[in-house]
């Protein structure tokens, strides 16, 4: 296939308005040590029939959640999305048009984000949101970033139940610079008061507390707050945005910075991306904060407008004295997180909620009735718990597997003491029947 | 092309549209959800007291056809590819093929958990493992990584890959040299991955000054970010001894990948003495922008740096099948949660799959070769700072100062004429960067090259005209200057709504 659309005509008359004998000579300044004497070595063109049945054979050699039901957490969440988010997300305008620097000509996707930013502020309680960033795991390491920028110091807390990739992707980015982190561990699935408590010091920059935890468990978030502001640490908080409808916001337990992934919010699993990561923060912080920023104002004649603002934080502008490199937002999953949550709204929203919390709990019931399995924490959760197994995790699983069930993460890569545990996450999407066949096929085993 | 003039023509089909929250109807919603099936739980017993929230936060309430107007109404207060030419330099705004979308939305795709068993993903590991060769193949270079979300954190990840190669050798260098036509990311980029940036100085022509290079390179060098051909739209036939001048004070050469859509199956950055680069897929294979993303920035690197790479990494086992082999202890980690930006990388594969090695060389001699045709157009009509030839994107100064017409006056004009304008004020002072892409036809082209004459005829005659557009929009020129002031970033029900304000 080709997209380009000049015939060899167009090609001649170009050459010769330009003055040159062929394109060739439009490549004069490419030495010839430079230069490639071959064809790239790749694979031939395919026109478009061909081109989609080489896709359809890769994406029949996966097996999806619609032929596998999905009780797979850890960070990406099988939540039902709305034909209606789809739709209007996939208009050509949003797709294929640019980071909104002319706001004449951007208005729409200027209001769609200001929209965006607003729902993310009703959603964690927060008074300042950013137009989004990558995803979950970077946007908690770009809030300890702008936490050390806002404090001066040079130490982070995080909580050893905050998600593996979390941790992973801050020491990544903290390899470079001069903060230390120090891990709180925890007792029975949380950090207690005590852990953190001595965990912090006058150094502390941020404390990073992720409520729901990796293991699905809910965090005393408004103690921590209280320890971490006492040191005189920003608190961080990592949630489930679709928890936040049920439970107290994390605004209002103290937290400082919210970040989270805002993947349950309308944008489809795909292997782990892209996604799009929320950061949320108080409003005295909001000049230190990474990400695009829309504001509304308005045009020479007086009518409400909006624009990107507060540009002069950015990279482009600040150049090495930025404290982010980030140059754009996730804009077209930003825009599917609006939909969706104008969508859902109010009632739909809280009712997702209910429906995972009292799935997740039925789910946790059907424990009981098994033998060889149980609960591995006592602490209350949302959407998602730990299951620790006798009979063999990896065993457990290809068991349910073979009875068209994914049953659970394994624990194991994550936490060497929790071999044999698996962690299982229920949203609104399944059915009674579903739960039912899952709570069989573990006791087949 | 529409012919627009003055007037606002766009009002009935664009009026003001209400922030959704100014449409809500308490009760109303856009979605049907199932009764329960399951007993509920006890909620007070399940979780903490203190911990439950009072009422659910005061989202929004909208139907579905309200919903649907709504956001249609604000697609269509936008400028786009699909509706527009779109000739923002540095940006590559080429055409998003709509068969990419199609296969990208496959169930098969898109309904993937990213921690299911390997034996269940093995058709989208294929993709990966085969787009991985092809970006290295590309590159010239040995080993690409897909991790990357974005052109910026491939910058990072880039400059990490290269701190951890020093730091195994023993030295721990603080210097990254940057261009002064660099992209703002790169010295920002450097301070993040705890670097000092160090410009160096551009000559005359827009190349690199190698007297001043070789002055800043030393032993404390880690790396030069170079974009090439660079943000002046001009290849530095230097290149060569570029590297050579890094690599004998030990230090690598960084390529950024920005402008990889002028050279494609032309010359590959590894056989000019690249050591790291990063793609934009957005940019040079289609990926379309989304209003600013997502993107992906995979990242390429030479022989010897590949036990540096982030991890995991998707790899072929010796039984045929494909998996994730985690990172040995000199990777510089995870840069994300789990592997890239699944669902921009199939379309990358998509587009390299449907072009070809032909097809991608005249990607770049069609981008190459529309670019110099609007420089010749324009020659008589702009001063260019530089010489021809232009790789895919030129630079062209409006010189209207006596008129008072700025570069900003006549880039809003164009908005008057459909047109998105080119990218401003930068690499060179009141400049336009133009970049046309290879995918826009004879037509488009010469309907711009018309109206960027046009536009310089009314900066001499009428410039009032100028100074007051773009005069078919929903809006108007913004004060962006009370926009920053006083920051209004969230709307609040006390809010003022449009039509208190709209004078039209």
């Amino acid at each position: 296939m080709q997209y380009t659309q000049l015939t060899d005509a167009d090609v001649r008359h170009m050459l010769d308005t330009i003055g040159v004998r062929d394109i060739g000579e439009l490549f004069r300044d490419i030495p010839p040590s430079a230069r490639l004497d071959r064809p790239l070595c790749l694979p031939a063109p395919l026109t478009e029939m061909e081109l989609l049945a080489d896709l359809n054979r890769l994406a029949g050699n996966n097996t999806s959640v619609d032929d596998a039901v999905c009780f797979l957490g850890g960070g990406m969440y099988d939540h039902f999305i709305p034909t209606v988010v789809d739709a209007l997300a996939s208009q050509s305008e949003f797709v294929t048009a640019y980071t909104p620097y002319q706001a004449e000509a951007s208005q729409g996707a200027l209001q769609a984000f200001y929209e965006y930013q607003t729902l993310i502020c009703m959603l964690t309680g927060m008074e300042v949101s950013n137009a989004s960033l990558y995803e979950g795991a970077t946007a908690a390491a770009e809030a300890v970033l702008m936490a050390r920028a806002i404090t001066g110091r040079r130490g982070v807390v995080v909580s050893s139940a905050v998600h593996p990739h979390t941790r992973e992707v801050l020491a990544t980015y903290l390899k470079e610079l001069p903060i230390d982190i120090v891990v709180v561990e925890t007792l029975d699935g949380r950090i207690r008061p005590e852990g953190l408590r001595q965990a912090v010091n006058d150094q502390t920059a941020a404390v990073l507390i992720q409520t729901p935890n990796v293991f699905g468990c809910l965090e005393s978030l408004d103690q921590f707050s209280a320890i971490a502001h006492g040191a005189g640490a920003i608190v961080i908080a990592s949630v489930d945005p679709i928890s936040c409808v049920l439970l107290k916001r994390p605004g209002d337990l103290g937290a400082d910075i919210v970040v989270g992934d805002a993947q349950p919010l309308g944008i489809p699993m795909s292997y782990g991306g892209p996604s799009c990561g929320f950061m949320a923060c108080r409003e005295q912080f909001m000049r230190k904060m990474p990400g695009r920023l829309v504001g509304a104002t308005r045009d020479r004649a007086g009518r409400r407008a909006f624009c990107l603002t507060l540009q002069t934080r950015e990279q482009h502008i600040r150049r090495e004295r930025a404290t982010s490199n980030i140059c754009t937002n996730q804009g077209l999953l930003a825009l599917r997180v609006a939909i969706y949550l104008s969508a859902m709204g109010r009632r739909g929203l809280a009712q997702v909620a209910s429906m995972c919390l009292d799935k997740a709990h039925y789910a946790a019931q059907k424990l009981s009735d098994l033998s060889g399995f149980e609960l591995r924490f006592q602490a209350p959760f949302f959407k998602e718990f730990v299951v620790r197994t006798t009979k063999g995790v990896d065993r457990v699983l290809a068991h349910c597997r073979s009875r068209g069930i994914q049953a659970g993460v394994p624990l194991a890569p994550w936490y060497e003491d929790l071999a044999d545990s698996f962690l299982v996450a229920v949203t609104e999407k399944r059915t009674r029947a579903e739960i039912d066949a899952w709570a069989k096929a573990l006791s087949e085993v | 092309m529409s012919n627009a003039s003055e007037k606002s023509q766009g009002a009935g089909l664009v009026p003001a549209e209400k922030l959704i929250f100014e449409q809500t109807t308490p009760g109303a919603c856009a979605v049907s959800l199932p009764v329960a099936d399951v007993p509920p739980a006890d909620l007070r017993k399940v979780i903490p007291q203190e911990l439950l929230a009072e009422a659910p936060p005061p989202l929004p309430e909208i139907g579905e056809q309200d919903l649907v107007r709504h956001y249609t109404r604000l697609a269509h207060r936008l400028f786009s590819v699909d509706g527009n030419f779109y000739p923002l330099g540095s940006c590559t705004m080429k055409y998003n093929p709509k068969v990419n979308e199609r296969v990208a939305a496959l169930p098969g795709f898109t309904g993937l958990h990213p921690l299911q068993p390997e034996a269940d993903s093995q058709g989208i590991l294929e993709l990966l493992y085969q787009l991985r060769y092809f970006l290295a193949e590309i590159a010239g270079l040995a080993e690409a990584t897909l991790q990357p979300c974005a052109g910026a954190h491939g910058e990072m990840t880039g400059v990490m890959i290269i701190n951890a190669y020093h730091r195994s050798r023993g030295e721990d260098r603080p210097k990254v040299l940057t261009p002064d036509t660099a992209h703002g990311t790169n010295p920002a980029t450097c301070t993040v991955c705890g670097r000092f940036a160090i410009s160096v100085a551009s000559r005359p022509d827009g190349r690199v000054d190698l007297d001043d290079l070789r002055k800043k390179v030393d032993e404390q060098t880690a790396a030069l970010m170079i974009t090439n051909p660079n943000t002046a739209g001009l290849f530095d036939p230097q290149i060569a001894d570029i590297a050579e001048i890094l690599h004998a004070k030990g230090a690598l050469l960084y390529l950024d990948g920005a402008n990889m859509n002028a050279i494609l199956g032309i010359a590959r950055p590894g056989d000019f003495g690249v050591d790291v680069m990063h793609y934009n897929t957005h940019k040079t294979f289609s990926t379309p922008h989304g209003c600013g993303g997502p993107g992906a920035g995979p990242v390429a690197v030479r022989e010897g740096l590949q036990e540096f790479l982030p991890g995991p990494q998707v790899v072929r086992r010796e039984d045929g099948t494909y998996g994730w082999a985690w990172p040995g202890p000199r990777s510089i980690g995870r840069v994300r949660s789990f592997y890239g930006q699944i669902g921009v990388l199939i379309r990358a594969y998509a587009y390299i799959r449907a072009l070809g090695p032909e097809g991608l060389r005249q990607v770049s001699e069609k981008a190459v070769l529309s670019a110099n045709y609007l420089a010749a157009r324009l020659r008589e009509h702009y001063r260019f700072p530089f010489a021809p030839p232009y790789a895919h994107e030129f630079i062209m100064v409006p010189e209207f100062r006596e008129h008072g017409v700025t570069e900003l006056d006549v880039a809003k004009r164009l908005i008057d004429f459909a047109i998105h304008p080119p990218t401003m004020s930068w690499p060179v002072a009141h400049c336009l960067m133009i970049e046309p892409t290879e995918t826009e036809s004879l037509r488009t082209l010469d309907g711009f090259a018309e109206t960027m004459i046009r536009i310089a005829e009314e900066a001499r005659t009428t410039p009032e005209i100028l100074h007051h557009a773009p005069h078919t929009m929903p809006v108007e020129r913004l004060d962006e200057v009370t926009a920053a002031r006083k920051p209004d970033l969230c709307w609040r029900e006390s809010t003022e709504p449009a039509e208190a304000a709209d004078n039209t």
